[in-house]
């Protein structure tokens, strides 16, 4: 289920194409995370990403990438389950409380602080 | 008229040349190298602390795949936590991507977009301009989701 060593090459890696991506081209962070989301769901869909899960553990998991991962294996698994239908009922099963928690803290977080400067 | 606007232009065009030709070299490369790093470094070390958490859900009984929900929701809930205290902006200028890239990333640009735009009050500005940093990962997520469920239930 992943090491310490193995989360920490595999997500310091991972973090390390985003860097590239940022220094080397024009795309600002936003053009990077929405396509890194897209790069979990394609490899997650040809069936590449459990196995990355499987070897390094949080280093595939915290990554944002593992947000299209999630949102392809809860569509996936409900459409077995209940047919194409599942693809809309199944998308956010596993990424709920991702979603949830980042609204909830966002909220009460700018309840209860100022931004500075 | 238009001669003396196109004449001021290219004198504009000159000027800018020279400054890039005076100023242009002597700039100091991006450090990359420390940038890949520093990117390296945090981005790898949030992942231990991922493990450290998914592996105490663990010890409490959770089983490994039920694990990594509330670890998700964990790490979200520290990236919003700093990015309260002002602490994530000073992480996040030297680790760049190593903060950007785990969901430590995306709980920041929820949370400081709720605190930026509070002062536009909390329906129009928290509650209406929280994902205007994050909606495009959700959106691009789940468009890109959609079409790749779909391939697999056809």
């Amino acid at each position: 289920m992943g090491t310490y060593l193995t989360a920490f090459l595999v997500g310091g890696l991972i973090c390390v194409i985003g860097q590239l991506l940022l220094d080397l081209t024009p795309l600002t962070p936003a053009h990077v995370l929405s396509g890194m989301v897209v790069a979990g769901a394609v490899l997650s869909g040809l069936g590449l990403y459990e196995p990355l899960v499987q070897f390094a553990g949080a280093g595939a998991t915290v990554p944002i990438s593992s947000f299209g991962d999630a949102l392809v294996k809860g569509a996936v698994a409900e459409a077995e389950r209940s047919g194409i239908i599942g693809v809309l009922t199944g998308m956010f099963k596993l990424t709920s409380s991702g979603i949830t928690a980042a609204i909830v803290f966002g909220f009460f977080i700018a309840l209860l602080f100022k931004p500075k400067g | 008229m238009t001669r003396h606007a196109e004449l001021e232009k290219r004198q504009a065009e000159e000027k800018i040349s020279e400054y890039k030709s005076i100023y242009g070299p002597k700039q100091p490369k991006p450090p990359l190298a420390k940038n890949l790093f520093y990117a390296f470094v945090v981005g790898g070390l949030i992942c231990v602390l991922g493990q450290f958490i998914k592996n105490t859900f663990i010890r409490l009984g959770f089983t490994p795949e039920q694990a990594g929900n509330p670890t998700v929701a964990a790490i979200i809930f520290l990236g919003s936590l700093a990015t309260g205290l002002g602490f994530f902006d000073n992480l996040a200028r030297v680790a760049g991507a190593g903060t950007a890239v785990p969901v430590t990333g995306f709980a920041n640009a929820i949370t400081a977009a709720a605190m930026e735009f509070r002062r536009e009050g909390l329906v129009l500005g928290v509650g209406g301009k929280m994902f205007s940093l994050a909606g495009s990962v959700i959106v691009f997520g789940v468009v890109a989701a959609f079409i790749v469920g779909l391939l697999y239930a056809l």
